[in-house]
């Protein structure tokens, strides 16, 4: 067991575990309770919003393989990885204000919540409720898998025990403290991912012997790793664009990116986030993507691509600062989690048992359920985690494009166009969370794309057709 | 009712700033990688020891972007009130 890396890491969950705690005893006294539970009250100021965001795209990242990716891929996947720049401004912009008016007029405090009413259709509440749950339960779950391994790779200790360490540490904070806490400790968690991945990168370019001399290393063994092209030459300049797409402008139908974008308090702190969020974003992503493949001369032949950040970060630094610089990945893991807990959770409880079982529950009786459906749905993943069932993990390859697919024309194009109504929202969501399952499935890279891209295009004509089809029948109603 | 549709335009035309400016980063992005990058690797040229074309699209691209958005978010976003009028 690796003591010296261990202890600033125990260090590290500790402080966590704390913010947590002091954010729960807010809460306590609190008198609205879901708004502060769920959305912290809507208090967000531009540094933690920035903060919150940046961690939480952190996911997407982890989803496209990251930095073991970049490392058998070469230049070309941090190319690809730098579409998610992007995200840094253009949630805000296009959320935005708009966003924030409305979901402030509606009352609402989820993305659910937004849809009802813009919509005011049971379907469209009850397939987004669904798609929400099955798709973010199996990311979760996913997640969880990712940082017991970590615990696991770095301890030494069985996967069930690091499992179970990762488990109640992530449990807890969430279950006290809420969106408050969730947001404080992403703040504490892209800190640690901005400085973490800048020190780190450093190191392995010394440890490299300068950038000319890696790239030379890298190029006497394989010219394409320098290339926009990948190490076969496979990635085709229509597959990277794609993911503009998918890891860029398309994160704007997360919902737990949405779920913030109602969170902060004034204009001026969404300002403050759009800049802080875009350089934050960028400098994670490049360091981050450059480090695995800066890596490679250093330690070839690393066969896990999980590994590669814990194994280059122990090369190159002194034990103590290896433990402070991989608290970053693990870190990325937990604050993913953690604001996927809460959103299930809060789509159960405020979505579904509030608007269809118990719509007079008493504010009580709703704050003891909110705690323990976070908490039991946290047993539950720990479960699933245990022993990972195909159908989960096979469920968490679509869990991002798939919501893109499901939420994106619902959420924009009911923003930004009156006419949209609920059957061009079902339409469209039936019809994108389809075509993205079944393209996958038998027709993978259309056009030498991404199989989010053309369900995407499709379900904004069936949006744009079926609302317009239907708006005079409903006129016509009237 | 005059103010919330102020405050509409003020929101819409942010969201068309922020298509604006994905559009441009797109561009710049995909110029650079395969303007520059689609030459043999032997014919590369370096900057700092990066390939160029790394270097111009995604490392001066991203500082590029970074001060276009805070140029821009300081210059024309306009701060505007988010609740309906005084009922709080």
């Amino acid at each position: 067991m690796n003591w010296q890396a261990l202890v600033p890491l125990i260090g590290i969950l500790l402080i966590i575990f704390a913010v947590g705690v002091w954010a729960g005893k807010s809460l306590r006294s609190s008198t609205s309770f879901l708004q502060d539970y769920f959305l912290g009250g809507r208090s967000m100021g531009g540094f933690l919003l920035a903060m919150t965001m940046t961690a939480t795209y952190g996911s997407a990242s982890s989803f496209i393989g990251g930095p073991g990716t970049a490392y058998t891929q070469g230049l070309g996947w941090v190319l690809l990885a730098m579409t998610q720049v992007a995200t840094g401004y253009f949630v805000l912009m296009i959320l935005g204000k708009k966003f924030a008016i409305v979901t402030r007029r509606y009352n609402a405090l989820t993305l659910v919540d937004f849809l009802k009413e813009r919509y005011q259709s049971k379907w469209v509440v009850l397939l987004s409720a669904i798609s929400i749950i099955i798709f973010l339960f199996s990311a979760m779950a996913a997640q969880w898998i990712g940082g017991a391994r970590l615990i696991e790779s770095l301890t030494g200790i069985s996967y069930t025990s690091a499992l179970f360490i990762f488990a109640l540490s992530v449990l807890i904070y969430v279950t006290v403290g809420g969106f408050r806490a969730v947001a404080l400790t992403d703040a504490i968690q892209g800190s640690i991912m901005f400085v973490g991945t800048l020190i780190l990168l450093i190191a392995v370019i010394i440890a490299g012997g300068g950038i000319t001399s890696i790239i030379t290393d890298l190029r006497v063994e394989n010219p394409n790793l320098i290339t926009p092209f990948g190490a076969e030459g496979t990635l085709t300049p229509a597959y990277v664009s794609s993911f503009w797409l998918l890891v860029g402008v398309g994160v704007v139908a997360l919902p737990q990116i949405a779920v913030r974008a109602m969170s902060y308090k004034n204009s001026r702190s969404m300002h403050r986030a759009i800049i802080i969020g875009t350089v934050v974003v960028g400098v994670i992503m490049l360091n981050m993507h450059l480090i695995g493949v800066f890596a490679r001369p250093i330690l070839p032949g690393i066969e896990v691509g999980d590994k590669v950040m814990p194994l280059i970060a122990l090369e190159v630094m002194p034990a103590w600062l290896a433990g402070i610089v991989l608290a970053a990945p693990m870190a990325a893991i937990m604050s993913t989690v953690d604001s996927l807990l809460l959103l299930v959770s809060s789509t159960l409880v405020k979505d579904i048992y509030l608007n269809y079982v118990q719509p007079n529950a008493s504010n009580e009786r709703v704050k003891r359920l909110s705690f323990g459906i976070t908490a039991l749905l946290g047993i539950f993943v720990f479960i699933m985690a245990l022993d990972p069932p195909n159908l989960i993990i096979w469920l968490n390859l679509f869990a991002f494009g798939g919501l893109e697919a499901a939420f994106i024309w619902p959420i924009v194009m009911g923003l930004y166009w009156k006419k949209g109504n609920k059957y061009g929202a079902l339409a469209s969501m039936v019809s994108g969370v389809a075509l993205y399952i079944l393209s996958d499935q038998f027709f993978p890279q259309p056009f030498g794309m991404h199989s989010v891209v053309l369900p995407v295009f499709i379900s904004f004509v069936f949006y744009v057709v079926v609302s317009m089809m239907t708006d005079r029948k409903l006129s016509a109603n009237l | 009712m005059r103010e919330k549709e102020e405050q509409f335009k003020v929101a819409h035309r942010e969201a068309l700033i922020g298509v604006g400016l994905v559009i441009f980063n797109f561009i710049w992005w995909y110029g650079f990688a395969y303007g520059m990058g689609s030459k043999k690797p032997e014919e590369y040229t370096y900057v700092f020891g990066l390939p160029a074309w790394f270097f111009y699209s995604c490392v001066l691209g991203f500082i590029v972007m970074a001060i276009l958005v805070t140029v821009v978010v300081k210059k024309f976003f306009v701060e505007i009130p988010f609740e309906e009028e005084p009922e709080k």
